[in-house]
């Protein structure tokens, strides 16, 4: 018997941003009224962003301008927050996350935010939670992932999904805090357009990436799974980072600093 | 097919979890308290073993593939229940509640062996027709390796391609988060 399992764990699941989200803490106040109400928070925050960002309700801030970039001279901080990260993840990224061109539901295309706001809202929700000193936090946001370990606690143990096989795990990573964010076709089919072509990616099946921080965990996943062939070899140059790629064809392959059991390909960036 | 596989596995693993869970966290002579309460179609589970001072309460998740916190859509009631053992060293079975599915009713036992799980087995599956009998020959071997692949990883949560709520139901996360539920 080690120490992780003596520790009280408890998991909270909300629907929240089109999304199961669950929150997972461990430590000796999980059942107490005041962490259960800092999850309530963590919960209400995410709705609270979804409210303001979220393509697929016509009232929200994103909604009604209908595609448009937001003026950032006019808009809410959170909003000129996210305009602006936006741009650096275009940039960081070589211009492969690019959510000034994307489809919108209501038809037509535009400026669409989503895929870099998960993360980031996640990030800044999980902030009501950072000071509860002796608990630890896996908040699994649809897939995507963000850990905190007390120290002398035991890491967390995240699962990677097989995309053909969503029962299996294609590997196993240990990690005590940051991210693990994945995205590809598994589940929803070919979402991930070439910003290049506007057609949609299909060389690569998943990407997953651990690294410290969420937001650039998921967008340096989607870039990759946008970009195809090269995708290894550009996750590979990205520092503080790790990825594994599976391919159209089922190969799987790793960067050399990948922490799972998977062994690191080497690759020309490498 | 496909569905009701991986909705079987939601069960099963939701079952392995509540199990290792109990294994690995009651302290000896424990008092066990229900991780989430099911009121649909649960009849109690058993537990079975050598364990000395080993306490048979079951443990019934509500809902597995419904979602936890009552906030995704509605769907069969499921429930996945185990029995407790006050060891991790022990050994014998546990069966599961039985789950009342659209296509009947879903039993499955665990067997333990110095405190892991060696087997998982079917005690009952829908039959009675030719589809059904598919089901059963194609899904039972499958939730057995699954659940035994589940369990060698112990892995605390996943992560995978964006999943929606549908997609949710039928998850190995969807198991893990009910497993944790109180």
């Amino acid at each position: 018997m080690n120490l992780t399992t003596e520790l009280d764990r408890r998991a909270w699941v909300v629907q929240v941003m089109g999304l199961p989200v669950s929150v997972h803490l461990r430590g000796p106040e999980v059942h107490t009224d005041t962490v259960a109400e800092r999850v309530e928070r963590v919960f209400a925050e995410l709705g609270e962003m979804d409210a303001v960002f979220s393509t697929y309700r016509p009232e929200s801030v994103l909604g009604r301008l209908g595609g448009a970039v937001p003026d950032p001279a006019t808009a809410a901080p959170v909003v000129r927050e996210v305009v602006e990260l936006c741009e650096l993840a275009r940039a960081r990224t070589g211009g492969w996350f690019d959510a000034r061109h994307l489809p919108l539901p209501g038809g037509g295309t535009g400026f669409d935010p989503s895929g870099l706001v998960k993360g980031w809202a996640v990030e800044r929700a999980a902030r009501h939670l950072a000071d509860l000193p002796e608990h630890d936090l896996c908040l699994n946001a649809g897939g995507d992932v963000l850990l905190r370990t007390a120290p002398g606690r035991p890491a967390w143990l995240v699962g990677i999904e097989d995309p053909d096989r969503p029962e299996r795990m294609l590997d196993v990573v240990e990690r005590a805090g940051g991210a693990v964010a994945t995205s590809g076709t598994a589940r929803r089919g070919a979402h991930i357009l070439d910003p290049h072509t506007g057609r949609p990616a299909e060389a690569v099946r998943s990407v997953t990436v651990v690294g410290p921080e969420l937001l650039w965990a998921d967008v340096y996943a989607t870039a990759a799974a946008a970009r195809g062939a090269d995708a290894l070899d550009w996750l590979a140059t990205l520092d503080g980072y790790a990825a594994l790629v599976v391919d159209a064809a089922g190969r799987v392959r790793a960067t050399s600093n990948w922490p799972g059991t998977r062994a690191g390909t080497q690759t020309r960036a490498a | 097919m496909r569905r009701i596989t991986l909705w079987l596995l939601a069960t099963v693993a939701t079952v392995v979890l509540l199990f290792s869970y109990k294994t690995s966290t009651m302290g000896a002579g424990g008092d066990t308290s229900a991780i989430a309460s099911g009121s649909d179609g649960s009849t109690g589970s058993s537990w079975s073993g050598t364990d000395a001072g080993s306490t048979g309460s079951g443990l019934s998740s509500g809902d597995t593939s419904g979602g936890s916190g009552g906030t995704s859509g509605g769907s069969g009631g499921t429930s996945g229940g185990s029995g407790g053992t006050s060891s991790g060293s022990g050994n014998g079975t546990a069966t599961g509640a039985v789950a009342q599915t659209r296509w009947g009713p879903v039993q499955v036992r665990i067997t333990v062996s110095g405190g892991k799980i060696t087997d998982v087995t079917a005690v009952q599956v829908p039959d009675g027709n030719h589809r059904d009998q598919e089901i059963n020959d194609y899904a039972v071997p499958v939730l057995r390796q699954e659940a035994l692949a589940a369990q060698s990883a112990r892995i605390d949560t996943v992560s995978g391609a964006t999943v929606t709520s549908d997609g949710y139901r039928e998850s190995l996360q969807s198991a893990i988060d009910a497993a944790h539920l109180k």
